[in-house]
Order: C-alpha cells, then structure tokens, then sequence
C-alpha cells in the first residue's frame, strides 16, 4: 500500500520533467536524428537523402573554419577562465575585509545581458575611439586591431569571456569555504607555507568543483553564438569569428538547409561528448571525492 | 620582519589586488554610464571625454522613443513590456516545475527514479544548437511561431540544470520532518507545500534568479521565435541602434543598455544574499 502510494506520487510530482523530458527533449533529438538524414526546409517536408549531409560535410570549408574557430576559441577561454575564476576566489576567500562588495563587483559582469555586453565591447575595444587603446596609447603600447584583423578577433572575444567568469567563480567560492577548516590546521603543523597548503590541500579538496565548471565551460564555450553573432556579423573579419552555432544557425534559418544544420548540430554533439568524457577520464586519476 | 608586520603585508598586498582588478571589472561599465549620459559629439572623441560638458539625461528618453534612420521607430517601450511578460513566467513556471520535480527525486521512494534521474543528469550534456531545428519544427507543428509561447511554455515542464540544484539542496533536509508531517496526517502535497518549500526558500531564490538572468537576457529564443517588430525584447532590439549606414548613436545606444541591465542589478542586488547562501548550500561543488 505504501510503496503503490509512493509510486504513485513519485510519478505525479515528477510528471512536468517527465512530460518536458519527451515533448522538448526526446521527441527533438529523435526527429533532428532524423532531419539529418533527409533534406529538409521550412517550406518543403523532409525527404530521405541518406547519409549524404554528412559526406557534404566532410568537404564544406565554411564548416571546417567554424569548426577550428570554435575548438581555438574553446581551448584558450576554458583554461583561461578556469584559471582566472580560481585565482579570484581564491582572492576572495582569503581573510579581507570589504569581500561582500568585491563579490559583487567581479560578479556583475556575468549579470550583463550577451547583446549589451556584445556592445559594450564593440565601444571598448573600438580601434579608434575604444577606451582600450586610448590606454594601450598611453602607456606607450600599440594599439592592436582588436575587431578588424583575424589574428586578434578571437582574442577579443576570449578576454571577454574571461572578464565574465563571474558564474564560476561564485561556485568556486562556495567550494573553497567548504574545505575543512581542520585540514589547514593539520598543513599548519606539518609546517607547510601558503602555497603549500594551496597546491597540497585546497586544490585537491576542490577538484570537483573544478571538474564541474571545466565541463560547463567546455559546454558553454562550443555553443557561443549570441557574443560574436552581435559583436561581428558573419564572423567577421575574414570569418575569424564565425563559430560553429552561427553557421548552424544560418544554415538553417538564412539558407534554409534544416537537414544539413541537423547534421551539423549531431557532430557538434558528438564532439561535445567525446571531449566531455575524455575530461572525465583525464580527471579521474586527479579529482578527489570525499568519502565517494 | 615580525609576525605582525607580515600579516599586514599581506593584507595590504590583498587588498591591492583587490582594488586593481575591482577597477578592471567595473571601468567598462563606468564607462557606460558616462556614455550614456554624454552629448553624441563627445562620443567620438580621442583621447576619451571621462567627464561630459553636461549631463543629458534625456538620453534615456530618447533611447525609449529612437528612430532609427534604417529601420524607423524602435518600439523599446513596447520590448521592455514584452520581455517583462516572457520573464515574470517564465520565472512562475521554472520555481513551480522544477520544484515539483525535484521533490520527487529528493524524498519520495519509486522504482524507476535512479533511472530517470540519471537520463536527467545526462541530457545536460546536450547542447543547445542540437535542438534548434528540431524545436522550431516543432513549435511551428504547434502554431507557436511568432508568439512568445516557444519562450515561456517549456519552463513549466522543468528543466535538467534546475531540478539537479534544487535535489541536491532538498537532499540537506532531514527526512525526519517529512516522517513526522506524515504522522500527523499530512499528505504528500501539504508535506510538500508546509514543510519542505519555506525551508528550501535560499534554493528557490537561485532557481528565481538564474530563470530572470536566462529569460531576460536570452537572445537565440527571441530570434528564432519571434517574427512580427512589435513583439520584440530588448536584447533584440539593442541591435536596431547599431547601423552600417548612418553611424551608431553610441550614446543612446548605451544609455537603451543600461536600461536593459538595470533591472538585472536591481534583481540581484535584493536576491544576493540569500542567492549566495543558496549556492553554497545546493550541490553545485559536484
């Protein structure tokens, strides 16, 4: 009786999930299997085509570029950021005073909604009038081309996304006041100096924490599209910018290959698998859960 | 040098650091403000005018009511109504659904939980291009293109990210005063609503805040869903203040932006604290 009534509860209170789960989820990812298989656009109803978006893909330079922007720009924002947000809460946890406004301030960036971030920049790092170079000027530096030439593009783009690290950061925090205050007391008897306890206790003690954020950032950094889609149409300049998720999109939505863009999304998916379980498996030698 | 002395060494080093990377942070959002609030001529100035001749704070009045020189009239108003509307349910639906959910995961035995839990915690890895044709075939099936439902209607259905937060916080909660809400004759649903969600109030906050942050600022949903001018959000329509032809009023251009990240301030300047509580208490540490 209890257990047929608790089934049955259990069931109702998850019915949104399980409802959204197949309507929003499931019945979306099945049918873009599907699409990718076929030609398909908004005006016409899918037809069967076989594996041939796929074997398109294969010799599509355009994909290929925004492919190699995407990784490149994975690559130098995800550790970068990791970095940055660990330094910073590292700052932050130290014993300070002021620490509730400094919080605030390094998280207030994440806040910014991407389009008005997206201008924001475009204003800062302007070649002539930015704020950026008006500095760089100042100081005696050159100013770089930071829009208007590849070569710097995709750094703009990754200093924003390390400028806006506010989201890991507040979860690093919550890690690091976590740690056992006795731990510290133990390192302090073994005679160990700051760096020290750092690199032997509070590291290890947060490397979940770390794996978590390193694996919503590599998520999150394949997916970028509304940043540069706003900050350099069409992936300018010379396409240096154009990411995986705006070819996506314009495929499907400018030039009306649903199909095509199908199979773009299922490589895309399955580079975001392969390099989310390789980061597990890299991690698992190094990451320490307490008591499993 | 003295224990003393080291210590405040430290500190001062600290604190140093602290205010460089302070002024890091927040210049290019000064700088914002001080656009906003400058006559268009002082905008394109080099070096930069930190100080503007005179303060126009009918910049925002302007930014409300712009005519572009490509586009026409910019209905910001009208986005700012429509954005708020998007939010405000997709906010009731996110607390609501995912709750729910994750009551269910956290404190009600049934055969077939681990499972779907598990699918649950895996389909955060799908990214969000993946769905993108597949949900435009299927709000357009629906009817739902051009309308802000594609926007609001799949929050009141949960979503992965929220219900794996709030588990974990429901976790942290004695079993203990469920049983003896049982004992007392309290059904599942009074259990639910008197016992566990004014004690979940922190995790409840977070679900709130992270749901306004993503629907406000949500830009690929609008542009993908919406298709008629006046129903636009703000995030679409700060684009219509760029132009290739005539120049971009930067200084209404910032002084719209402002108006669209104040509210997001506001927001969390009244939510922070129990935001912060509420994020070191839930699982987010793995």
């Amino acid at each position: 009786m209890n257990a047929r009534h608790n089934q049955r509860m259990g069931i109702l209170f998850a019915m949104p999930w399980i409802l959204g789960f197949t309507v929003f989820l499931a019945y979306p990812l099945i049918s873009s299997f599907y699409y990718s298989f076929t030609n398909f656009s908004i005006l016409s109803s899918p037809r069967w085509i076989g594996g041939s978006n796929y074997s398109e893909l294969m010799g599509d330079q355009v994909f290929h570029q925004s492919l190699k922007n995407t990784l490149l720009f994975a690559a130098a924002s995800v550790p970068l950021a990791t970095v940055f947000a660990i330094l910073l809460a590292l700052l932050l946890n130290s014993k300070t005073k002021g620490m509730a406004f400094y919080r605030t301030i390094f998280y207030i960036p994440s806040l910014v909604p991407m389009v008005a971030l997206g201008v924001l920049w475009l204003w800062v790092f302007n070649g002539q009038y930015g704020l950026l170079n008006e500095g760089l000027r100042h100081i005696g530096l050159p100013p770089p081309p930071w829009l208007t030439e590849p070569a710097w593009a995709k750094w703009t783009l990754v200093i924003i996304s390390v400028w806006g690290t506010g989201n890991a950061m507040v979860i690093y925090l919550a890690g690091l006041q976590d740690v056992p205050q006795s731990l510290y007391e133990a390192a302090d008897i073994d005679g160990a100096k700051a760096w020290g306890k750092t690199r032997h206790v509070t590291i290890p003690m947060i490397s979940p924490v770390i794996l978590f954020n390193v694996i919503m950032g590599i998520i999150g950094s394949l997916q970028t599209f509304a940043l540069p889609y706003v900050m350099f149409p069409g992936g300018q300049p010379a396409r240096s910018t154009y990411f995986f998720s705006m070819y996506l999109y314009d495929t499907a939505f400018q030039y009306q290959r649903m199909g095509y863009a199908s199979a773009m999304g299922w490589v895309m998916f399955a580079i975001t698998l392969s390099l989310t379980l390789l980061a597990l498996k890299l991690s698992s030698k190094h990451v320490h859960y307490e008591g499993g | 040098m003295s224990k003393r002395r080291r210590h405040l060494f430290r500190q001062a080093l600290i604190q140093a650091t602290l205010i460089i990377l302070s002024v890091f942070f927040m210049l290019p959002l000064v700088w914002m403000v001080v656009t906003a609030l400058k006559p268009i001529d002082e905008t394109m100035t080099s070096p930069p005018v930190w100080f503007p001749s005179k303060l126009l704070w009918h910049n925002f009045t302007e930014a409300f009511a712009y005519n572009s020189k490509d586009l026409g009239y910019i209905p910001f108003l009208v986005y700012g109504k429509n954005t708020l509307f998007v939010t405000i349910l997709a906010v009731i639906g996110s607390v609501v659904s995912n709750s729910l959910v994750a009551y269910s995961f956290a404190r009600i035995r049934w055969r077939g939980r681990e499972l779907l839990f598990g699918i649950t915690l895996a389909t955060m890895m799908v990214p969000g291009p993946v769905l993108m044709v597949p949900m435009y075939a299927l709000f357009r099936d629906f009817g739902w293109i051009g309308t802000f439902r594609p926007l609001w209607v799949p929050t009141f259905f949960g979503s992965a990210f929220n219900i794996f937060l709030l588990r974990q916080f429901l976790r942290t909660i004695p079993m203990e005063l469920s049983e003896a809400a049982t004992l007392d004759g309290a059904s599942e649903w009074r259990t639910f609503i008197d016992v566990i969600v004014p004690l979940a109030r922190p995790a409840l906050v977070v679900i709130a805040v992270f749901t306004f942050l993503w629907a406000w600022n949500d830009f690929m949903g609008p542009l993908l869903y919406l298709t008629d001018q006046q129903t636009f959000t703000l995030s679409m329509g700060l684009q219509f203040f760029q132009s290739q032809h005539t120049g971009t009023p930067w200084n209404l251009l910032m002084a719209a932006s402002l108006i669209v990240v104040a509210p997001v301030i506001i927001v969390f300047f009244f939510a922070q604290k129990t935001f912060i509580q509420g994020i070191a208490t839930t699982g987010m540490k793995g």
